[in-house]
């Protein structure tokens, strides 16, 4: 073990002990983990494999025409996300803090290239930087992750520091101000849902810093008066007001912007109790659902394993968000709390907007179900998140 | 034991926590509640639009059978048209609603593009012909005429004519081999209703939106075995309705074919002789109009003695059948039902009554031996007959002395008739009738058939009329209010019958009586009813239901149903009666009223009866009657307006049985050049393949005849045989989605 590990071991004290001992060790990371969280999310990419594989295997125009090419990718993007997670837990998240500054400013030197002539558009939205090899990467997914850090480090300062018991008007102020430029830049791109997705974030994480009530309530309320301008001022593009307009009405041209809210609802309402079984779905073999792969990958559960296996990824998912949550509470920094209490708004939000749209009971936006999705910025962001909550629950003191 | 401050566990922070967790709580309840909503309690109702999404039918329409002739001629098959059809659904995706793709396809149908605008347009109240009346999801059809040149071109360029099908389809034809039209009784078809595809939803046999049902004649009649069952696939498909397996697969079973008891060849001969019957009587002066004979409508009946099956049976005016295939225009069905088209649709020989004047004379003679009195007789043939103030003459007012009932038929004697039939009202009752009047004279025509249906195998046959004691009860009560307001005493002729009619019109008078005994006043009669009669009077006594329909042979052959000829009872006559009748019908073509038509004919070898009638009609030219029989055939012909029995239909009757026997106007018999000299007794054979063999027919039969008339040597038809196969079975009816779906994509 490398001195690096040793950083990590909070009691760092004691005689050298071997390699299994201090795996087993009532105080080594790998018994300090939170398995629940690290199994769900396992569960969840593995069972995304099975989906992402069961949507696009016929999808030939898609799959270049190998079956395999999306199953084989997801799990790779799966490993890199493990990777990433332990990465970020042998780094730490207190360890980060003095690298946030650096990876904010890295992530938006990232959206910023989104607008350059590197960005690419890929269905109606410009948030994309194509790599040389067929990649590409969403840079928007590691602003989520930059966001909460930021933030966490400005209104944790002071307060972990042991000068202020809450977060002062100057430290809120300026943590909006950091979460506002990325959040302009993602609109400009336009990738309305990720916005969402960052004031969601951007209110969980004032919820949790304990900030004074005013910049809740204000904020809730800018956040409503600025959904109303933003409708009546046409900054939406016509698909964005269209997908909201099939939302209120889904049977409004089912052949035309209904069409991916209704095929998504028959798909899973077709599923029934224990669905049609994998691979014999006949909505996800005729490929009647659009996006299936990525933000629609719920559907595939839905009508393929039915009740049982749409609830079991709902189930598995609320198993991460509720040890998180628990992380958020038990942890004894401001700075583990908010960044904890991010990632859960994150998530949540992102898990009730996507399986929401499927069915039927919120607009269509273009986000993916942490870990089933296909999607490699989206994976590597949330296992990143992963090894946050890991790092903060590994690194609190232990309650005995 | 540690450095780092508990400041995430500030009270404020540990309750705004809770409150976080509780909201996410709410949330991931609400997904598992709404899922639990959509896949639990409403999941049925989504899996069954789930599986209307995937699921499309493939329609292969059944192939009508063939309507054949006796020898397997066929009178009615398919032939394969090259169909070009457009589907509006898929015209009104593009931007400009397929005006470009219509513009092309005119291009290469070589039409305009308003031709083929107007040929996909939805008819509607504002909308003139031609427009599509059929389902807006059903291709409409554009032409069925195209080339296989043009077919190819659009084929080959899918992808410049989307919408745009070219597919060979299967599209009746009336073929009329030999010139045999036969269009009523071969009928017509027309697109299923969507009544009828109600009516007919949960039976065994529901039809398709492009069938097309049997509206009159056989293709009515035997629909149901000619129609087939249609062949339904269910495939799976993908949102771009790309197949991705098979559901359910329905063969389709082809209709079965109809073996006729018609023959072509005597067909065309029986047309062709009415219709010359019909020329020739209209260049005949009318002494009692002044005028030439209109011979307005004619028909003959040629049947089997010994079945009832017919042979030919023709009615004119005729028409095109064809004129129906693929939708009838709207200037052909105003020529075949309008007021001035003299209804060529009717088939005269069933639906066409009149009164039978002399040719009735059968049913008397008949009614008098079984009222009691003798064949023998003598009975006064008079010139005329007194009754009242009024005198009833004979015909031609020519007296014959007493004479037999077997002379009185030969020479059409009507005072005997009328001495017999009043005899018989006085001896009912008179003008006070009995309680239990015998009414010999109108039992025996009820016995004859008369009054009713003879139960031919074809659609909508007309009863005819006895003029009886209810009849006429029930006439007077429906007409009595007219006749009352109408009549008077001393007006004109037709308001001084009205009169009396309103006085008396419900008794049985002397006069009616007398009348009806030689088949004039209020008696109607069609020729297909005096056919089955004197078809009877033949066989010695059977009266068969007349058919036309003689075998239900399955498309590939293995299953034969022969349809038995079926009778309705027997003449009222003993076997000495029916001998004496027979023997006097004999003398009517010998030296009777006949026997001016059948000079020469070898009545040693073929026997020939005949019985002329010249029935008159008030303000109308006279009915010519002329019905006829042999041991095997027996053949009735009627003109309306067309002048006597003899002089109008004799000819054309001879000329049937020269061609039917071989005869030769000079009386030789040529067996080769017989056409039928016997009923044809054996079934064509349909082979497993679905082909037919049969002989080939002549160009024209009639032309051969008259050709024949003058060159004795002509030779003999050659009996070639020819095969027709049915059309293939490749006219498939793809309702297929093209969906531009698939390159939608979810902006993120």
């Amino acid at each position: 073990m490398t001195g690096g590990v040793n950083s990590f071991q909070v009691s760092g004290y004691g005689p050298e002990r071997s390699g299994w001992t201090r795996l087993l060790a009532r105080d080594s990371v790998a018994r300090r983990l939170d398995w629940p969280i690290l199994l769900s999310a396992m569960a969840l990419s593995l069972l995304g494999t099975l989906l992402v594989y069961s949507a696009t295997r016929n999808r030939t125009e898609l799959n270049q025409g190998d079956q395999y090419f999306f199953l084989i990718r997801h799990l790779l993007n799966t490993g890199i996300g493990l990777a990433l997670m332990a990465g970020t837990i042998w780094l730490g998240h207190r360890g980060l803090r003095t690298a946030v500054p650096v990876l904010y400013g890295f992530s938006l030197l990232l959206i910023l290239l989104v607008l350059t002539p590197l960005g690419s558009t890929i269905n109606g939205a410009h948030s994309w930087i194509k790599l040389p090899g067929g990649f590409s990467l969403q840079p928007s997914e590691f602003v989520k992750v930059t966001i909460i850090l930021g933030m966490a480090m400005l209104l944790a300062a002071r307060v972990d520091a042991g000068d202020r018991q809450y977060p002062d008007h100057r430290t809120v102020l300026q943590a909006l101000g950091l979460a506002a430029v990325p959040m302009l830049i993602v609109m400009l791109m336009p990738d309305l849902g990720s916005v969402m997705v960052m004031v969601i974030i951007v209110l969980g994480v004032l919820l949790a810093s304990g900030a004074s009530n005013r910049w809740v309530f204000g904020l809730l309320g800018a956040g409503t008066l600025g959904a109303v301008t933003v409708w009546q001022i046409g900054v939406l593009d016509e698909y964005q007001i269209n997908r909201f307009a099939a939302f209120a009405n889904p049977e409004l041209d089912p052949a035309g912007v209904g069409y991916n809210t209704n095929q998504a609802r028959i798909a899973i309402g077709s599923g029934g109790l224990t669905g049609s079984g994998l691979f014999h779905g006949s909505q996800t073999t005729g490929q009647f659902v659009p996006e299936q792969q990525t933000d629609f990958v719920f559907t595939v559960a839905g009508e393929e394993l039915g009740f049982v296996g749409g609830g079991l990824i709902i189930l598995l998912l609320g198993v991460v968000l509720w040890r998180a949550c628990r992380i958020a509470r038990e942890t004894t920094d401001l700075y583990g709390t908010v960044v904890a209490a991010g990632i859960v708004a994150w998530f949540a939000f992102q898990t009730f907007e996507n399986v929401g749209m499927t069915l039927g009971i919120m607009p269509v936006t273009g986000l993916p179900l942490p870990f089933v999705s296909y999607g490699g910025s989206s994976m590597f962001a949330v296992w990143i998140a992963v090894g946050l909550l890991q790092s903060i629950r590994v690194q609190r003191p232990m309650s005995a | 034991m540690t450095n780092i401050p508990e400041t995430g566990r500030n009270p404020r922070v540990q309750i705004r926590l809770v409150v976080i967790q509780v909201l996410v709580l709410s949330l991931l309840l609400t997904l598992g509640g709404r899922l639990w909503y959509l896949q639990i309690r409403e999941g049925a109702a989504y899996a069954k639009e789930a599986s209307g999404n995937h699921v499309q039918q493939v329609v292969q329409p059944a192939v009508r059978g063939s309507i054949l002739d006796a020898r397997g001629v066929a009178l009615a098959d398919n032939e394969t048209r090259l169909v070009v059809s457009a589907s509006r659904t898929d015209l009104l995706k593009m931007p400009d609603d397929g005006k470009d793709v219509l513009t092309k396809l005119a291009g290469v149908l070589g039409m305009t593009p308003k031709e083929v605008q107007e040929k996909v347009r939805l008819c509607d109240a504002k909308t003139p012909q031609p427009c599509w009346n059929g389902s807006p999801y059903q291709p409409i059809p554009i032409t069925d005429e195209a080339t296989p040149k043009q077919a190819l071109q659009i084929r080959e360029r899918a992808e410049d004519f989307p919408g745009i099908t070219a597919e060979p389809e299967a599209v009746r034809r009336y073929p009329s081999p030999g010139k045999a039209n036969t269009a009523q009784v071969l009928g017509y078809l027309s697109p299923v209703t969507d009544e009828e595809i109600k009516k007919a939803q949960n039976t065994n046999s529901p039809y398709l939106r492009s069938d097309q049902v049997g509206r009159s004649g056989l293709e009515r009649q035997y629909d149901k075995q000619l129609r087939g069952k249609a062949g339904v696939t269910r495939y799976e498909v993908d949102n771009l309705g790309r197949v991705i397996g098979q559901a359910e697969a329905d063969p389709a079973q082809p209709g079965d074919n109809l073996v006729t008891s018609i023959d072509a060849r005597v067909q065309r001969i029986a047309e062709y002789q009415l219709n010359e019957a019909m020329k020739e009587a209209r260049r005949q002066h009318d002494r009692n109009t002044g005028t030439n004979y209109k011979a307005d409508s004619g028909a003959v009946v040629v049947m089997e003695a010994k079945t009832g099956r017919v042979v030919a049976m023709a009615s004119n005016p005729n028409y095109d059948p064809n004129a129906w295939v693929g939708g009838i225009s709207a200037k052909d069905y105003a020529r075949l039902t309008g007021k001035s088209s003299n209804y060529p649709l009717l088939n005269r020989a069933i639906q066409g009554q009149s009164a039978p004047g002399s040719i009735f004379k059968v049913i008397p003679t008949a009614a008098a031996i079984n009222a009691g009195y003798s064949f023998d007789g003598p009975y006064q043939c008079s010139s005329s007959y007194s009754l009242g103030g009024q005198v009833f003459k004979n015909f031609e007012s020519k007296g014959y002395g007493p004479i037999s009932l077997g002379r009185a038929l030969e020479v059409s004697c009507d005072t005997v008739f009328y001495r017999l039939s009043h005899e018989e009202w006085k001896k009912d009752g008179g003008g006070k009738p009995k309680k239990h009047p015998n009414d010999w004279f109108y039992k025996t025509a009820h016995q004859f058939g008369l009054g009713k249906e003879t139960g031919i195998d074809l659609p909508n046959e007309v009863t005819g009329r006895v003029p009886d004691r209810k009849w006429k009860l029930d006439y007077w009560k429906a007409n009595k209010d007219a006749w009352c307001r109408t009549g008077k005493r001393n007006g004109s002729y037709a308001e001084k019958i009205a009169y009396e009619n309103c006085l008396e019109g419900n008794r049985m008078r002397a006069g009616d009586s007398v009348n009806y005994s030689i088949g004039q006043g209020d008696t109607l009669v069609t020729p297909i009813q005096m056919a089955t009669i004197y078809s009877a009077i033949s066989n010695g006594g059977t009266l068969y239901n007349p058919s036309v329909g003689k075998a239900v042979i399955s498309a590939d052959g293995r299953t034969v149903t022969p349809i038995k000829p079926r009778s309705h009872g027997k003449l009222p006559m003993t076997r000495q009666t029916r001998d004496r009748i027979d023997e006097a019908l004999e003398g009517v073509a010998t030296r009777g009223t006949a026997a001016w038509r059948f000079g020469g004919w070898p009545q040693d070898k073929i026997p020939m009866h005949a019985k002329t009638g010249t029935a008159e009609v008030y303000g109308k030219q006279t009915t010519s009657w002329f019905a006829t029989y042999t041991k095997d055939y027996s053949i009735v012909m009627t003109i309306s307006q067309g002048g006597t029995g003899s002089g109008a239909s004799g000819p054309a009757v001879r000329n049937i049985y020269n061609a039917l026997y071989g005869v030769s106007e000079d009386g030789d018999i040529d067996a080769k050049k017989a056409l039928l000299p016997t009923p044809e007794k054996t079934l064509p054979k349909v082979k497993t393949d679905g082909t037919i063999a049969s002989p080939k027919v002549p160009k024209d039969p009639a032309k051969d005849q008259q050709a024949k008339k003058k060159d004795p040597n002509a030779p003999a038809d050659p009996l070639q045989p020819a095969t027709s196969a049915p059309p293939s079975p490749e006219n498939r009816d793809t309702r297929r989605r093209r969906r531009r779906r698939g390159s939608r994509r979810l902006p993120t």
